[in-house]
């Protein structure tokens, strides 16, 4: 406080003094603001009125604002104005801005989807934000997966196959493929004899004599790999079972050495171990059928598609 | 009698004026909180919506979740937005936290809301994710948790932990007219989880089984902290629920 109102005594005290002679100073607020207070408590009357407010008895006063929207059975739904009701209304909004784009895709089969390019465009960018959302944790943002744990989506070596209606019942149902253990079946040196066979399989230097014993073993009923992955080790889609000659590898940690020794004890571990963590989840409760469609194509297109 | 009120009263006598100062700052609570436990309405009873408490395994989990401080970076609570909806799913109801002692909702998200993680990741994604985040998602600033694999989860305490949350009203059964309740409410299945004499033995066999860390030797607090995790939003099956009558609820 100046001096000047000091000595002046322009300004009230309120009337209290400490230590013989202090005093406090009782200075009105300005009347801007005491209005601009008056004003914020007429709003909240209005407020009261307008949205839901008090308590009342069991239940809330709803306040006379009122929502209308559509519900998913078609139905015209009238409800007090609350955030909920508000979802429903502004989801109605969005389903209208992209209903010319869903209906179209629900209407049409993957092969039209793909030559629309309006269609297309919208399937592409949606897919997008659809799959960084759900799926690029494990596929990654581009889709090249991650070795040893998630198969790549852009290359046209496909576990389970690429075309849209396997790819489609990938996404719906999820997948678990599943490789037993030979760890304690087999022999330490049948083992070697069928990495080796594995790893001539894809051009990796080997041992000659070790890989012929691992061919005899591969379709053997000991190993029983063909089973599976079948004679010629191209693989069995319909088990998940990967061709072994393509030079793409997911389990065995292939690309991870780059000696031929250290390729083929990756190998050998993956055949010991066997393949019990490729866990595809289920999308069919977690996202619509419009949803899974578009995703299907965006899969499809990321390069790898049959 | 007009009472001649004065400052100095109040001013001069400092317990006067904690109570008053306490009465003062809590009519803000008093007024927003204290109605939502006397309405109905409050924690949804619809169709479809039949939330149950966290197992042993689940519930030690959520204090893992709690005492590694997961909840400074993630929030539990999918806002009824256009924007939400479409990321995370259908917004959160209120029964599915009512067992929730604290509440995970939050506002703090550097990471993704986890309200409805449950089921959308497997169990190895989880547990290499929590392990090293960025052998998952290069660009994630999220810290690394190695030590949930390799400590054992302390179990000495989940039938004590179990009691005091059953004093604050989650249904865990200690006598067998409570046990017979849950039988009623969630099953026989759910029911045996929730008996605390039980509490050891199903928190090993659902470990055993779940096998959520991929290794079977004992039970890791990464099992426990996984199982938490997939079993979150998954609880309410949506499509029994009317929604017009989870909209007028509010
Ligand atoms: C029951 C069927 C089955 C049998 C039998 C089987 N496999 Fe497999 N194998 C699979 C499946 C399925 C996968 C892929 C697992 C996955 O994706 O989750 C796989 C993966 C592999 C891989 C890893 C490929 C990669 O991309 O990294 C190799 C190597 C392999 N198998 C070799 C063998 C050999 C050698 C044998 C015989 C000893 C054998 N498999 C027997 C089903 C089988
Ligand atoms: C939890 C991690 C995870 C998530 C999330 C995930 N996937 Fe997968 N996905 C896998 C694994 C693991 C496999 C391999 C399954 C196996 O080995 O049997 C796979 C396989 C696939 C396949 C089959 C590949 C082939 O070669 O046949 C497709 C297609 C696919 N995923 C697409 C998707 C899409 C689209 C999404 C998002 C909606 C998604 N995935 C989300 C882990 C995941
Ligand atoms: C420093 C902040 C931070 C902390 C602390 C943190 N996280 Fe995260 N979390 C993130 C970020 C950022 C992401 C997104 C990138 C990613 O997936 O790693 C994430 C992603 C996740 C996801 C995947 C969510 C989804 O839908 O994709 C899960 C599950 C998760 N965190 C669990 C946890 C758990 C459990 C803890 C405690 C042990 C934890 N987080 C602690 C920042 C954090």
């Amino acid at each position: 406080m100046s001096e000047q109102n000091l000595q002046s005594q322009t300004v009230q005290t309120t009337g209290h003094a400490w230590d013989g002679d202090l005093q406090e100073f009782n200075n009105p607020l300005p009347t801007w603001w005491v209005y601009t207070f008056y004003v914020t408590i007429v709003f909240s009357v209005v407020y009261w009125l307008i949205y839901p407010s008090w308590p009342f008895g069991k239940g809330f006063l709803t306040g006379f604002s009122d929502i209308t929207y559509v519900n998913k059975a078609g139905e015209t739904v009238s409800s007090h104005w609350n955030t909920r009701a508000l979802l429903m209304e502004d989801l109605n909004k969005a389903d209208e801005m992209q209903k010319p784009y869903f209906s179209k895709v629900a209407a049409s089969d993957f092969g039209q989807i793909s030559k629309d390019p309006e269609l297309s465009g919208f399937v592409l960018s949606a897919g997008k934000a659809l799959f960084t959302d759900n799926c690029a944790p494990c596929h990654q943002q581009g889709g090249q997966g991650v070795v040893g744990f998630f198969p790549n989506l852009t290359d046209d070596d496909w576990l389970y196959g690429g075309s849209y209606d396997k790819i489609h019942q990938t996404l719906v149902n999820g997948r678990r493929g599943y490789m037993p253990a030979f760890g304690e079946v087999l022999s330490v040196g049948e083992i070697d004899a069928l990495a080796n066979y594995v790893a001539s399989l894809s051009g990796i230097e080997h041992d000659a004599g070790k890989a012929a014993n691992g061919r005899a073993l591969f379709s053997s009923e000991t190993a029983a790999c063909y089973y599976c992955h079948t004679d010629s080790a191209k693989g069995r889609q319909d088990m998940g079972a990967p061709n072994l000659t393509d030079k793409i590898w997911l389990w065995a940690n292939v690309p991870g050495s780059d000696n031929p020794e250290g390729k083929i004890a990756a190998i050998r571990s993956t055949i010991s171990t066997g393949v019990n963590k490729g866990v595809m989840p289920a999308w069919g409760e977690r996202l619509s059928p419009e949803q899974i469609k578009v995703l299907t194509v965006y899969v499809h297109e990321l390069g790898g598609g049959k | 009698m007009r009472l001649n009120f004065k400052h100095e009263w109040i001013e001069t006598n400092i317990g006067l004026m904690l109570v008053l100062t306490m009465l003062a700052i809590s009519v803000g609570g008093l007024v927003e909180i204290a109605p939502l436990f006397l309405i109905d309405k409050t924690v949804e009873k619809t169709e479809g919506v039949n939330v149950r408490p966290y197992t042993p395994l689940e519930m030690r989990g959520r204090d893992i979740y709690v005492r590694e401080g997961c909840y400074t970076c993630h929030s539990q609570m999918i806002r009824p937005f256009v924007d939400e909806k479409l990321r995370y799913g259908h917004y959160s109801l209120a029964a599915e936290s009512q067992y929730d002692h604290p509440f995970q909702w939050g506002s703090k998200r550097t990471g993704p809301d986890l309200a409805r993680v449950g089921g959308k990741y497997s169990n190895e994604w989880h547990v290499q994710h929590l392990i090293a985040p960025r052998s998952m998602v290069p660009e994630s600033v999220m810290p690394n948790y190695p030590w949930l694999a390799t400590t054992l989860l302390d179990q000495s305490d989940v039938a004590g932990r179990m009691k005091a949350l059953r004093a604050v009203g989650v249904p865990y059964s200690l006598t067998e007219a409570e046990r017979e309740a849950n039988v009623e409410k969630f099953g026989a299945e759910v029911a045996a989880q929730l008996h605390i004499a039980d509490a050891k033995k199903n928190l090993v066999e659902q470990a055993n089984l779940g096998n959520y860390d991929g290794d079977k030797a004992g039970v890791s607090e990464m099992d426990a902290l996984v199982a938490y995790l997939q079993v979150l939003g998954t609880m309410v099956d949506f499509t029994k629920v009317n929604e017009d009558e989870l909209v007028r609820s509010r």
